[in-house]
């Protein structure tokens, strides 16, 4: 089978600053794949390059088959097949909870309103806050717009999701609530790329772990693997310093 | 003390201003009751009359209401511009009223009411059919005229804002400066200056043979000078859409126009409800100044109705009907944007 994803010395640079230098990447159908490594590493310009947000400057992406080309205007065939979950939820405040989920599938995809709005109801269900259905963003809680957020990206039928650091916004009271939702999600084979540090969620659910520093990958390997033998020394600093809980979020 | 009396006159020098204030509202609010009614007169036959007692001249409102209302439209006829007009506020305020965007069935209805109203309402203004005379668009007057001109100028500038503001915030350069450059054009160019030049440049511009009605090219006029000011209204509430909202909508698959439809657009027009308010608050009055191109409008009718030669001499009396008319639609207007403003939130994030 073809990969879902693949990358090929990708470059991007903000200006005179090279976020990626020449990222290469493969990801194959229904795998979860866990990215992480210090902040400004590049993890989340590389996530937010798969579906076009952050245009690459060189490079193939190609995402099911459609290479990602903002000359010939791609972008938005790759973005239906990808979803995506923002760290600061990124909730449409004028909607609710339920329309954030159906504006997408009936105005992008045209599907019908009814339904939408049932798979909606069932994927508001699934990520466990149906009965915030009728709610406003303003009026949930971070964990509860986040979830709203998974269901939303979900109710595109996406092939790929992808989430940027989905639990760093959140107060640490609502980080297992988003966490559970998603390792339900893992559950149902759904292909996933998650930049994040919650080390926990990577060894339950990951099948690679990727560390990425200054734009590189430094390692890529099973969680197993990858928590008994990190490669080299900024690895086992990084996993070190995760493990002090006080710096947890630093 | 009660509260607002101690603000007021807890101490010496507060005292002091407070009592020469209620002095000065006194004798004001004495002057104007003396004005107004005491020495006002009801049934007088003529400006001459009025000035004996010299109080306020109610009686010629009483004689010439339904000139400064409906202007030079022929007398006999002027059920018809009041009909007009009284669907027309109604069709406005069904439009306007929250409730009726809720459900599809109402929305088709109320496109329904539209479809048959307004050619119902040309019907009864130009007439010509049905057994109803025909009255050309130059006598029209007053107070519909003023509702229609506001209404047609306003709605027409408030799309094309949309539309400037939306360019000017475009990442393609052309079409950024296309739009900066004509709302820089608009702001800077008095509206007389420009109701002039459409009056009497427009028939050169267009190719011979077509024609424009004098009310069609002022209400143009005006949809092209206010919808400069509110496409800077809705520009600043472009920019005060977070840029994860563009970020997301982009993440649907979304395309331009669905984006700005459905989530950019929503997020940026209730925070600028205040500013636009505003500026269609001042775009009804300023349809005043179509007078400049011999229009009568509500106060064109009203310049109008003391040219006679019993009622020579009149200012107040028709300056002030016309006031407290312009009032109470700019007063409902506000009322109406409060009401949206807390329907929808504005503020609350």
């Amino acid at each position: 089978m073809t990969p879902i994803l693949t990358m090929r010395n990708v470059r991007k640079s903000f200006g005179p600053l090279t976020v990626l230098p020449d990222l290469s990447l493969t990801v194959a159908r229904g795998e979860r794949v866990v990215i992480c490594g210090p902040s400004g590493s590049g993890k989340s310009t590389a996530i937010a390059c798969v579906n076009g947000l952050v245009p690459h400057d060189s490079g193939r992406i190609t995402v099911d088959g459609i290479e990602l080309d903002h000359r010939s205007g791609t972008a938005p065939d790759v973005r239906r097949m990808v979803g995506m979950v923002f760290q600061s939820f990124n909730l449409f405040p004028h909607l609710t909870a339920l329309e954030n989920c159906t504006v997408g599938p009936v105005t992008v995809q045209k599907r019908p309103r009814r339904e939408a709005e049932a798979e909606a109801m069932a994927l508001l269900e699934r990520v466990r806050i149906p009965e915030q259905a009728h709610k406003y963003p303003a009026q949930l809680s971070g964990g509860q717009q986040q979830r709203v957020a998974i269901a939303r990206a979900l109710a595109m039928r996406p092939r790929l999701l992808l989430f940027d650091e989905p639990t760093s916004a959140l107060d640490p009271e609502m980080v297992k609530e988003v966490l559970d939702a998603m390792i339900a999600l893992a559950d149902t084979g759904l292909t996933m790329i998650v930049v994040t540090h919650e080390m926990g969620f990577a060894r339950e659910v990951a099948h690679r772990v990727l560390f990425m520093d200054r734009g590189e990958v430094l390692q890529d390997s099973p969680p197993a693997e990858f928590f008994a033998a990190p490669a080299g020394p900024r690895v086992r600093d990084f996993l070190t310093h995760l493990r002090r809980p006080n710096l947890h979020h630093a | 003390m009660k509260g607002w009396a101690r603000g007021l006159f807890d101490n010496v020098p507060n005292a002091l201003v407070s009592l020469a204030l209620l002095w000065l509202l006194a004798h004001v609010g004495i002057g104007l009751w003396d004005w107004a009614i005491t020495r006002g007169n009801f049934d007088a036959p003529n400006a001459e009359a009025c000035a004996r007692t010299g109080g306020a001249c109610w009686a010629f409102l009483g004689d010439r209401w339904r000139l400064i209302l409906f202007g030079p439209y022929p007398y006999a006829q002027q059920w018809r511009p009041a009909t007009a007009l009284i669907l027309f506020v109604a069709l406005i305020a069904a439009t306007a009223t929250p409730a009726t965007w809720r459900a599809r069935a109402r929305i088709r209805t109320l496109i329904a009411a539209w479809v048959i109203g307004v050619p119902l309402m040309a019907v009864l203004m130009w007439g010509g059919i049905a057994g109803l005379s025909f009255v050309p668009a130059r006598l029209w007057g007053g107070l519909p005229l003023t509702v229609m001109l506001a209404t047609v100028g306003v709605g027409l500038a408030f799309m094309l804002a949309v539309l400037l503001a939306l360019g000017r915030v475009s990442e393609m350069p052309v079409i950024r400066a296309l739009c900066t450059l004509y709302i820089e054009f608009f702001r800077g160019v008095p509206l007389i200056a420009l109701l002039f030049l459409v009056a009497v440049l427009f028939p050169y511009l267009v190719p011979p043979g077509w024609t424009m009605d004098t009310l069609l090219r002022a209400g143009v006029a005006f949809a092209l000078f206010f919808a400069a000011y509110m496409a800077e209204a809705i520009r600043g509430g472009l920019q005060a859409v977070p840029r994860g909202q563009y970020l997301a909508a982009d993440s649907l698959g979304m395309g331009y126009w669905q984006a700005r439809t459905r989530i950019i657009l929503p997020q940026a027009l209730r925070t600028v409800i205040p500013s636009l308010v505003n500026i269609f608050i001042a775009a009804f009055k300023d349809t005043s100044l179509v007078v400049v191109i011999s229009m009568l409008d509500l106060l064109g009718a009203a310049n109008a109705s003391t040219a006679e030669a019993r009622w020579w001499g009149l200012y107040i009396e028709p300056y002030l009907f016309i006031a407290a008319i312009y009032l109470a639609f700019c007063a409902a207007m506000s009322a109406y944007s409060r009401g949206l403003e807390r329907r929808l939130g504005v503020g609350v994030r």
